[in-house]
């Protein structure tokens, strides 16, 4: 027998370097987990983790799959710093894809500097608003943000599928449930000429910078933590849970719909019922490796868009079922948990019959 | 009382990292006698009697119990050789009987206790009925139940940790007639406290300890309260300085508060009414659980309550406003919690400071916070009421319980607030940080503050407030001059509102 004791003191250092732990661990089990399938576990791991990075192109998918991943999980850790559970983030993001591409093929074919921004601006209150639900429905009833949230992501992808199908598809489209291809004016401008890596990215840095910000030097984000670390004392300062909750999931939700729109105006161009591409679920993942802390989000953002890609190119090199991304992301987060249990607790071992 | 020793405690050490909790700790314990073992925070008693209890485990050093080896292991080694304790926090299951509950305790026993119980109360002198649910009675009927528990297993020597500090002066009288008579019978009682009226009424020694090592052995009924306190904190105790100020107008006044309590066992405030006055240090009594929570969340602003008009300052009303509010129009509060309602133990001593300090401090400009004041404002707060900690960058939660009393009382004390509500200031303080804390309370008020002191240590209230009024079952009683009320008079508004309590509780 054995017993979880908390530590007494926590070690900072430890609990930043945790993340680095458990991709160690996840490289090794992934290792075993390869030999077990009779691969060369030496290979199959280049192929995942360095692979992608020794070519211009792969670099340039790593941009794009991180864009959405990083700015996702930014909103969503401003939530989890106060306990506020935002799990639907992507049902946000269809709905942020879905507001700013109306924008884009309502003004079909015209344009101009100003459609991109709009489309921007509108995704976001897109998303904003499908967050603005829970929060509504936590702060008047308790209702919990968790279950609204997340069941919300199932008829966001349901109204998707309705509009492809109904208002939003293309008429030259031989009745595919598709929408137009976006007008020019209506795509994000390449950050890297001839590559789908799009000026998205820059905006997801940009949002990690203000979160960090916010949380280290904004009166918000001093509320967020107190809030997080001790409600009874937000509660003695003074600071108004309703407002905290209504602020996390407008900005998480915004966030989520800004990845949406990007993800729709970028490198998919129109709107497809294959937008929903786990990045939302995947985001939660990205946020507590990144320590719920925004600078670390873009490195954890960085690393699981490589094993979405790597798990692409595992799939056409080695004959690896697609599964391989899920598990790595699967290995990632279960390590991440182990080692942070113990970092948080140490383990005593028990004899037989002791009290205390 | 019979010559050899019934416990017997030879150089008993017991390090941890950085610090000697105990050094060489010898002392023995007769034979029917009531032993005091006496010290301030952090002396050492606890991880002594956890020794002593089977708890912990000694570095090295012997412990004899009537002659022989007594090396426990765990607390049931402790029990199988007659010794119990009585813990300072109940370890009762509320929703289970009085029998249920003793039945646990008991390891091996499937007869009916019922029985057992009432003879063993009636020859104490009290009575406990076995059916009774724990959630319903009080807390010195629940301390009984722990004491019968103890005593049904026949013990030689019972330790009781700090017994008083949850009753009235009354029920401490009946406590100490239960004690006295357990004595009688050749029981010895080790007994744990820093109240030392109480030590010099019972017990027939006491030994001090200082900073983890035996410094005194002495008769308490020999010495003075005064004699004994210096010798726990090793110096001169300097009583409160009061001086003369002049009462001046109004600055909180309570006109008929009403709250209706929202928590499960909460007490709603009926009619709370007082007034404190600019200099004046008014104190209020009362034994926990009679509203004092639910009276400084109302203070504090943190629940709404039924007219503003209900709370004034200097005149204006308040009590329509938030925590935010009340404090950019000159109130400030130290809630009875210290970690995680007071401080967020996570974050350090400099953010800290922003918890109350934002709107009087201005540790903000345009929504951005100003930390470079906040570590200054931390620093002030540290040095001026003498925090002990490596630095303002550390963890609220690492500071000992005294050091972050004395912190956060520091902080709102600092922002010179005109009144200040204050719950339990020094509460598991050692009484050198209470005599600091007692102080600047003073100070504030001969400054021309308005303080309320919302306190269950009577010595505390009688030692520092102007005037007292006693909390009891949600009613304020009328307040009367420190100078003229006895600690008699306290315990019977005390007990009353007790007694009333009674028939309600039984009914449940």
């Amino acid at each position: 027998m054995f017993r979880l004791e908390p530590r007494k003191e926590l070690s900072r250092k430890m609990f930043y370097l945790t993340p680095l732990l458990a991709l160690a661990l996840t490289l090794v089990a992934g290792g075993i987990m390869f030999i077990a399938l009779g691969k060369d576990p030496f290979t199959a791991l280049y192929t995942i983790f360095i692979g992608p990075l020794t070519t211009f192109r792969g670099f340039a998918e790593l941009l794009v799959k991180a864009t959405p991943l990083i700015l996702i999980a930014v909103g969503l850790a401003l939530g989890f710093r106060a306990n506020v559970w935002n799990i639907g983030a992507e049902g946000q993001y269809v709905i942020g894809a879905l507001a700013g591409g109306s924008v884009a093929l309502a003004a079909y074919p015209g344009g101009g500097y100003w459609l991109l921004p709009l489309m921007c601006v509108v995704g976001a209150a897109g998303g904003a608003a499908w967050a603005a639900i829970p929060a509504l429905l936590k702060t008047r009833f308790n209702a919990n943000e968790i279950l609204v949230s997340l069941m919300l992501t199932y008829v966001a992808i349901l109204l998707l599928s309705v509009l492809v199908d109904g208002p939003l598809r293309d008429p030259e489209g031989l009745n595919f449930p598709e929408s137009r291809l976006f007008q020019n004016a209506a795509r994000m401008p390449a950050l890297i000429p001839h590559t789908r890596a799009h000026i998205g990215f820059i905006a997801a840095i940009l949002a990690a910078l203000l979160a960090q910000l916010a949380l280290a030097r904004h009166v918000i984000g001093y509320q967020i933590r107190v809030i997080g670390a001790a409600p009874a004392a937000a509660r003695f300062a003074g600071f108004s849970e309703t407002r905290i909750v209504w602020t996390c999931l407008l900005v998480s939700g915004a966030l989520a719909g800004l990845a949406g729109l990007f993800e729709a105006a970028g490198p998919v161009g129109q709107i497809v019922p294959q937008l929903p591409n786990n990045y939302g679920f995947t985001a939660i993942i990205v946020a507590f490796l990144g320590r719920l802390h925004p600078l670390g989000i873009i490195a954890s953002g960085l690393l699981m868009a490589l094993t979405y890609i790597g798990g692409d190119a595992a799939q056409v090199a080695l004959g690896l079922p697609s599964a391989v991304k899920s598990v790595f992301q699967g290995f990632l987060l279960f390590f991440l948990l182990a080692v942070d249990v113990l970092v948080t607790y140490r383990i005593r071992w028990m004899r037989r019959g002791m009290v205390l | 009382m019979a010559d050899a020793p019934l416990l017997d405690i030879q150089g008993l050490t017991r390090t941890f990292p950085g610090v000697i909790a105990n050094d060489k700790v010898s002392f023995s314990v007769g034979k029917g006698e009531i032993h005091a073992l006496l010290g301030e925070n952090g002396a050492g008693k606890s991880t002594l009697v956890k020794m002593i209890y089977g708890v912990m485990r000694p570095d090295s050093g012997t412990m004899t119990l009537d002659g022989e080896m007594y090396t426990p292991h765990k607390p049931s080694d402790a029990r199988a050789r007659g010794i119990g304790m009585v813990f300072q926090h109940f370890t009762l299951f509320e929703g289970l009987s009085v029998a249920d509950n003793v039945a646990l305790g008991m390891t091996g026993t499937g007869r009916n206790l019922t029985k057992d119980i009432v003879a063993l109360a009636a020859a104490y002198g009290f009575t406990v009925d076995p059916h009774r649910l724990v959630g319903t009675l009080s807390v010195g009927e629940r301390q009984r139940v722990e004491i019968i528990r103890v005593l049904l297993q026949k013990p030689r020597l019972i330790i009781m940790d700090e017994p008083t500090s949850v009753l009235t002066p009354q029920e401490v009288d009946v406590l100490f007639r239960t004690l006295r008579r357990i004595k009688s019978e050749g029981v010895s009682i080790l007994y744990i406290s820093h109240k030392l009226e109480e030590i010099r009424a019972l017990c027939d020694r006491a030994t001090i300890l200082r900073a983890g090592k035996v410094v005194a052995s002495c008769d308490p009924r020999q010495e003075t309260a005064k004699g004994l306190a210096e010798m726990m904190i090793g110096g001169l105790l300097k009583p409160p300085e009061r001086a003369k100020t002049a009462v001046g107008q109004v600055r909180l006044l309570l006109d008929g508060l009403q709250l209706k309590s929202d928590r499960p066992f909460g007490i709603d405030l009926k009619d709370v009414s007082l007034a404190v006055c600019a200099g004046e240090i008014f104190g209020i009594a009362g034994v926990a659980g009679n509203g004092q929570i639910e009276l400084m969340e109302a203070l504090i602003g943190e629940t709404p309550i039924a007219s503003p008009e209900q709370i004034k300052l200097d005149g204006h009303p308040v009590g329509g406003f938030g925590p935010q509010q009340r404090r950019q129009r000159g109130m400030s509060f130290v809630p009875e919690e210290r970690l995680g309602h007071a401080a967020v133990p996570s974050m350090s001593l400099s953010d800290n400071t922003l918890l109350s300090g934002i709107e009087r401090k201005q540790l903000a400009r345009g929504g951005f916070l100003n930390l470079d004041a906040a570590t200054a404002f931390a620093g002030e707060v540290v040095e001026r009421f003498g925090v002990k900690t490596a630095g303002v960058a550390k963890a609220a939660g690492s500071l000992s319980g005294g050091n972050l009393q004395k912190f956060v009382v520091g902080r709102e004390v600092l922002q010179a607030p005109k009144v200040l509500v204050v719950s339990q200031p020094t509460w598991g303080v050692d009484a050198g940080a209470a005599a600091a804390i007692h102080q600047s309370l003073i100070d504030l008020a001969a400054a021309g503050s308005a303080v309320l002191v919302i306190s269950q240590d009577l010595d505390e209230l009688l030692a520092i407030s102007t005037q007292i009024a006693v909390i009891a079952n949600g009613q304020l009683s009328s307040a009367r001059p420190a100078g003229e009320i006895t600690v008699e008079e306290i315990g019977r508004s005390m007990g009353g509102a007790a007694q009333a309590n009674a028939p309600a509780l039984a009914g449940v």
